[in-house]
């Protein structure tokens, strides 16, 4: 299977080593993985803004760099959901980007759920001693149906065991540029799922979204809080080694 | 209702700083959503039930001249009357023309959004009539002169010590010693203080959760048994009420009350659900002398073929505000008018205008919990980003923000540009922070600064290394 790493441009700008865990799982599972260079970012922040002609034409661009592969996979469940569900309504009256949309949406996917429900992927080979709690990010929630298959593959990683979170289905106030805009709202969310995180005991967080994790490890330092975030990406393929955790020093 | 939405930012730091406000919703935030999702696994076929009540709503909407129409007429057959307000200053003309018509002076009235909605209660007293509000939520903001904050549940924003103060406040001719500690007492209070009101009423005002174009009924759902008291002790019931909460037949109702009771309250159904249909008939035990109907538009009708139709589908049960974490953040007075929460969203623009709700639809994380536990499956997120859309096209987002925006598109059209930038942004902010791994403040991030801080990056773009390590 021929596979293109959508990287998106949180996980080029902060953390590399989100994208090579993701190369090194699709690897693991038997696909030939390229990395299109005339990607930049899926423009979400256009389209969520509601500037719809900025999102065409980064969508068209899209199109483009992504013609031709099996599949399309994303260490984000924000980013595939705005490949798969939104790409469609932005072209909703003109057919035939609607058709390239649609085509494209078919074979474009969250990591784990590409692993488990596309490659069935059911364990990895990674060792983490860790009690890691675990948040859902929205979109691949309620995007995407991505529940289960991050638990999944954790589940047959040697040493880690997983504290369900209360409230983990519960946005954590990051929202893109909401975040930005409206601060003390955000705070109050991203300070509601801190203590949801602390209060669960574990010594690491993670998720499939960076966003999130760059939003509760923002949060949980400034409270002072000493508890690991990292994407699951870097916890599957066994490379917790390879990069501190998110926003730790040296 | 003086709309105060251009304020948000400002209302809901009031709220976030309000400790009653955050221990009242502290309760709420759970509260609703376990009580929901207990009612709907007892009920295997409710997903199955969401889309037969959609299609119910959608079909109703597509032919809503026609079933408008026949309910008209089947009220008029009942012996009963359709006031056509266009306006909320006609729907409330309408009342007043009623109410003077047989000298009113007490008023009581049930829960009704759409009397908030044109400002009801306000317009009763400048024209001399008494409203009393008779929903215990409603009967409480009335006594402290405040707007709802919930559509279901008017009061959540208070505590039960709040209650007890303001029923000592107003309560006057009552033991000034008596005990208030117990929500029962309050209960109990308030029923004996609303009893020679339900008695002493002219006319009795109630909103309707739907009405029947086959019968010309409306149907009203409560947990206190309020409005039957409001609709039946008076010589007349007037039922203030809007276009879009038409359904075709009592089946279709059935369908709808079905959902719409688990998804508010998880209830299975709620306490009361009245029907009513004309006034006293000959030979009836009770029952009004006049049943009259103030139907009202107010741009509704404008709404269908446009963007924001489905909207039209609601049903008024609050789920997605009881599951939506704004919400719970701000509580309802942050969104400065009569809708709050998700639908408030989409609605106050609809209703006020952009101009005035424009941080409504903006204030979203886009979470999706709201559509997720739609019972119509409104696609709220979507409608919210037309309104965003709407904004965008009128150039009223900060020139600033918009300006960011187009620079970065601009960029992000230009993968080679955009891979340097990258790789340079990546370098410079993970020099900075190669210590620390964090920034605790960032110049042209100060939003995100402010309250949290900002992990650094690595020191590499993915793409730099990538095409370092394929040489």
């Amino acid at each position: 299977m021929r596979v293109a790493l959508f990287v998106t441009c949180l996980v080029d700008l902060f953390r590399p080593t989100v994208g090579f865990a993701t190369v090194k799982l699709l690897e693991q599972a038997g696909c030939t993985v390229e990395v299109p260079r005339a990607q930049t970012c899926c423009g979400q922040p256009a389209y969520n803004s509601g500037d719809r002609a900025d999102a065409k034409a980064i969508a068209l661009q899209v199109f483009d760099a992504f013609a031709g592969y099996d599949h399309v996979v994303a260490p984000s469940g924000s980013c595939a959901g705005m490949i798969r569900q939104h790409y469609p309504e932005l072209f909703a009256g003109d057919p035939v980007n609607l058709q390239r949309a649609q085509e494209l949406a078919g074979r474009t996917w969250e990591l784990t759920s590409f692993l488990v429900d596309v490659c069935g992927t059911r364990t990895v080979s990674a060792q983490w001693d860790r009690e890691v709690t675990y948040h859902d990010a929205c979109s691949g929630l309620r995007e995407l149906g991505v529940k289960l298959q991050p638990r999944q593959l954790l589940a047959s990683v040697a040493g880690l065991r997983l504290r369900e979170l209360p409230g983990a289905e519960i946005c954590c106030g990051f929202g893109g540029t909401f975040c930005i805009k409206y601060p003390d709202i955000s705070d109050k969310m991203v300070t509601d799922k801190e203590t949801d995180i602390v209060a669960t005991g574990a010594e690491a967080v993670l998720a499939g979204d960076l966003g999130c994790l760059l939003n509760m490890a923002g949060k949980l330092y400034r409270q002072g809080r000493c508890v690991e975030v990292r994407h699951v990406a870097e916890v599957l393929a066994g490379m917790t080694e390879e990069a501190r955790p998110i926003g730790a020093a040296r | 209702m003086l709309a105060t939405s251009r304020t948000f930012v400002a209302n809901a730091r009031a709220g976030l700083a309000n400790d009653n406000l955050q221990h009242a919703l502290g309760l709420a935030r759970t509260g609703f959503p376990l009580r929901r999702r207990l009612a709907i696994e007892r009920l295997p076929e409710f997903e199955a039930l969401r889309e037969t009540g959609r299609s119910i709503k959608d079909h109703t909407l597509e032919h809503l001249d026609f079933y408008l129409e026949l309910y008209e007429s089947r009220v008029v057959a009942s012996g009963g009357k359709v006031h056509w307000a266009r306006t909320p200053q006609e729907a409330c003309a309408a009342v007043l023309q009623v109410c003077r018509s047989v000298g009113a002076k007490i008023v009581t009235k049930g829960k009704s959004m759409i009397a908030e909605e044109v400002g009801l209660n306000e317009f009763l007293e400048r024209h001399g009539i008494t409203p009393v509000e008779t929903d215990l939520g409603e009967y409480i903001i009335q006594l402290r002169h405040e707007p709802p904050s919930h559509i279901i549940a008017p009061a959540i924003h208070l505590i039960k010590e709040q209650v007890a103060e303001t029923f000592r406040a107003e309560h006057r001719s009552l033991d000034p010693d008596r005990s208030l500690a117990e929500p029962r007492q309050m209960c109990d209070e308030a029923r004996a203080m609303l009893r020679p009101r339900f008695l002493a009423a002219d006319v009795g005002i109630t909103g309707a959760n739907f009405h029947v174009a086959e019968t010309g009924s409306s149907i009203i759902v409560t947990n206190e048994g309020n409005g039957d008291l409001t609709q039946t002790l008076p010589r007349v019931h007037i039922v203030m009420t809007s276009i879009e909460k038409l359904v075709p037949t009592l089946e279709d109702a059935a369908t709808l009350l079905r959902l719409l009771a688990r998804s508010a309250t998880g209830q299975e159904f709620s306490s009361y659900t009245t029907i009513s249909t004309g006034p006293r008939r000959p030979g009836d035990l009770d029952g009004p002398e006049q049943y009259h109907v103030v139907l009202l538009d107010n741009g509704r009708s404008e709404l269908i073929g446009t963007e924001f139709q489905d909207m039209l589908r609601c049903i008024r049960c609050s789920a997605c505000i009881n599951h939506c974490p704004v919400y719970a953040a701000v509580g309802g007075h942050a969104y400065g008018w009569v809708y709050p929460g998700p639908m408030g969203a989409v609605l106050t623009p609809i209703l006020i205008g952009i101009e005035e709700a424009g941080h409504l639809p903006n204030a979203s994380t886009f979470c999706g919990r709201c559509e997720s536990v739609c019972p119509v499956k409104i696609p709220l997120p979507k409608m919210m980003r037309h309104w965003r859309e709407r904004e965008y096209a009128k150039k009223l987002s900060p020139p600033v923000y918009r300006t960011g925006l187009s620079l970065w598109a601009w960029v992000a059209r230009r993968p080679a540009l955009y891979h340097a930038l990258a790789e340079i942004a990546s370098r410079v902010l993970g020099w900075a922070g190669r210590d620390r791994g964090r920034f605790r403040s960032l110049p042209l991030a100060t939003g995100w600064t402010a309250v949290r801080d900002m992990p650094a990056p690595e020191g590499r773009s993915f793409h730099s290394l990538w095409a370092e390590r394929r040489k």
